[in-house]
């Protein structure tokens, strides 16, 4: 209880303002939580039947837009599986003291990660088939990619830059001192890298790696914009035919929104579970904090939390820190 | 007392005119130095005189900037890399234990699968055969009942023991101990210095030991180094360095650790 330091002699508090805080200490905070949920939705609701809601239309056309979601999970998976390879390609790139090595990966890192995505596809969709002239018959089929191709493309090499980063900080996690352990047994660079570097460098690569497939599943609706066929079109690109075609805009994207929000939701929630078990063992107990109850009210924090994985890592015992290396950059 | 010393035995390491540079700061140099089967050589010396840098020089986890190194008939000079040579210094690798000072097990194995990573993976020996003589290998070390464990889960000086278990089943040539014991506690430095002293005197291993335990040298060593500013100033049995003095320095220095 709050005390007074003014009117700290009156038992009972005077007044409607006194009497409303009184009441306001009460209630529970998630209590009040969910009721700001309720009244955000309430008020959308309201908004939406002023603006003549068709929840007919909806029900009637749910199933067309939901079916779309296939290509939106296969999109992503295909695309982070690609992403995951180039950005460990990328990474060993960067921490390499080979000149092209280093420098191929310093400019597939800068190139993908300096344009926006969507001119990504576009150059690999529309632009690449151009560069394809240059060559003859045979070879130049092969710069002729279908949007569903040019979209998985795009988001494997601008994901996968930008991963590059997550797998470098994820290596040079693992101290100096078990490469020189690797070293003296008389290992090959190949060797200690999938011996004894990455398997430890995983542990803080993969956690930040769940929440880049999360935001991936949000940009596979770019794909869209590439104008794929009706058999590989995604929910966003279902809903803007279906919504244009019938002049129901807002009742089409909603049912899209919605899905993106309950799959990306779906995920958070697995990959949640697996930053925690990725990191006991490695973790002091009482680092394991509880997350806020206001969690459970956020499907998907978007852009947000969930990323505290590699802080929480553990240096193992014996060792000072993250190891310092001469490297170039 | 200390055995004689192997005046005649195979050599093992040989050292010959080493330099080693960090950009204009010159950290060794001219060393010269034999090792040979058997012998127990400790070095010593104030903290940035070298000697970490002259036991990493030996298995090229730092590259000598001249001289020469040659370590079981591996014959290595200083200077750049190139495929060849890195092949070589695998080899030479290959036939050098080292001991860190920071112990630097590999946290997601056990401590079995820490000691017989070497013979399986650089080796080539197959898992089960491996395993049996890594068992071996462990209660020689005193550590038979810790074979499933990770290294987050065992003491200090457990850890160590692994860790000179680890390098011991490569079956190496020589031994480098790199400050093996700064790292721990008090209370477990014993342990570890005991295990060091079955090495040689029971196994007769060949050892190269950076150390500041006086009381080991004096005990187990064949003949000790003291480093100073880059050199050797002053070597010789423990008997004549303890008592029998020649250099200031190197009196002014056991003093001080004494």
């Amino acid at each position: 209880m709050k005390s007074d330091p003014v009117g700290a002699e009156t038992a009972r508090p005077r007044g409607f303002w006194a009497r409303l805080e009184q009441l306001n200490l009460r209630i529970p905070y998630n209590a009040k939580l969910g009721a700001v949920w309720v009244a955000i939705f309430a008020f959308l609701a309201v908004l939406f039947s002023q603006a003549h809601f068709d929840t007919a239309w909806m029900r009637k056309n749910a199933w067309f837009i939901t079916k779309g979601l296939w290509v939106t999970v296969f999109i992503a998976a295909v695309s982070i599986f690609f992403a995951i390879i180039l950005a460990l390609l990328g990474a060993l790139g960067r921490l390499s003291k080979n000149p092209i090595a280093y420098g191929v990966s310093g400019f597939y890192a800068s190139f993908f990660r300096g344009t926006p995505l969507i001119v990504q596809m576009f150059l690999i969709y529309l632009g690449l088939p151009v560069i394809g002239q240059a060559f003859r018959e045979p070879f130049r089929g092969w710069f002729l990619l279908s949007a569903i191709v040019s979209g998985i493309a795009a988001l494997s090499l601008n994901y996968g830059a930008y991963m590059t980063e997550i797998f470098r900080a994820g290596i040079l996690s693992v101290p100096h001192g078990q490469s020189e352990a690797a070293e003296a047994l008389g290992m090959t660079y190949r060797q200690r890298m999938s011996r004894v570097i990455l398997p430890q460098a995983f542990r803080v690569i993969i956690p930040p790696t769940g929440n880049e497939f999360i935001a991936m599943m949000k940009d596979t609706a770019l794909v869209s914009l590439l104008g794929t066929q009706i058999s590989w079109a995604d929910p966003f690109r279902r809903a803007t035919l279906l919504g244009r075609a019938d002049f129901r805009n807002l009742e089409a994207l909603v049912v899209a929104a919605a899905w993106y929000w309950i799959l990306t939701g779906f995920f958070t929630f697995f990959q949640r579970r697996l930053e925690t078990r990725m990191s006991t063992g490695y973790v002091r107990q009482a680092a394991i904090t509880k997350r806020p109850a206001a969690g459970r009210f956020i499907p998907a924090s978007a852009g947000g939390g969930a990323g505290g994985g590699a802080s929480m890592v553990e240096v193992p015992p014996g060792e000072t820190g993250p190891r310092s290396e001469e490297r170039p950059g | 007392m200390n055995p004689q010393r192997a005046e005649d035995g195979n050599l093992v390491v040989r050292i010959e005119d080493l330099h080693k540079s960090f950009g204009h700061l010159e950290i060794l140099k001219g060393i010269n130095m034999d090792v040979r089967e058997g012998e127990v050589v400790v070095i010593f010396g104030r903290s940035g005189s070298g000697k970490s840098t002259l036991l990493r020089c030996i298995n090229f986890l730092e590259d000598p900037t001249s001289g020469a190194i040659e370590v079981g008939g591996i014959r290595l000079s200083g200077g750049h890399r190139n495929r060849a040579k890195r092949e070589q210094i695998r080899q030479l690798r290959m036939r050098t234990g080292m001991v860190f000072q920071q112990f630097n097990l590999f946290p997601q194995m056990t401590a079995l699968q820490n000691v017989i990573e070497g013979p399986v993976t650089v080796k080539r020996i197959p898992e089960q055969a491996a395993q049996t003589v890594g068992l071996e290998i462990l209660a020689r070390v005193g550590l038979a009942d810790k074979a499933q464990e990770h290294p987050i889960r065992l003491s200090g000086g457990q850890q160590q023991r692994v860790a000179i278990a680890r390098a011991l089943a490569m079956e190496p040539e020589v031994m480098l101990f790199d400050e093996p014991t700064s790292a721990l506690d008090p209370e477990l430095i014993g342990e570890v210095l005991a295990t060091m002293k079955s090495l040689a005197t029971e196994l007769h291993i060949t050892m190269i030991v950076v150390t500041h335990e006086m009381g080991f040298a004096r005990e187990v060593a064949h003949r000790m180094a003291f480093f100073h500013e880059g050199v050797i100033l002053e070597e010789g049995t423990p008997d004549e360095l303890f008592n029998h003095t020649r250099f200031p320095e190197t009196r002014r220095f056991l003093d001080a650790v004494l």
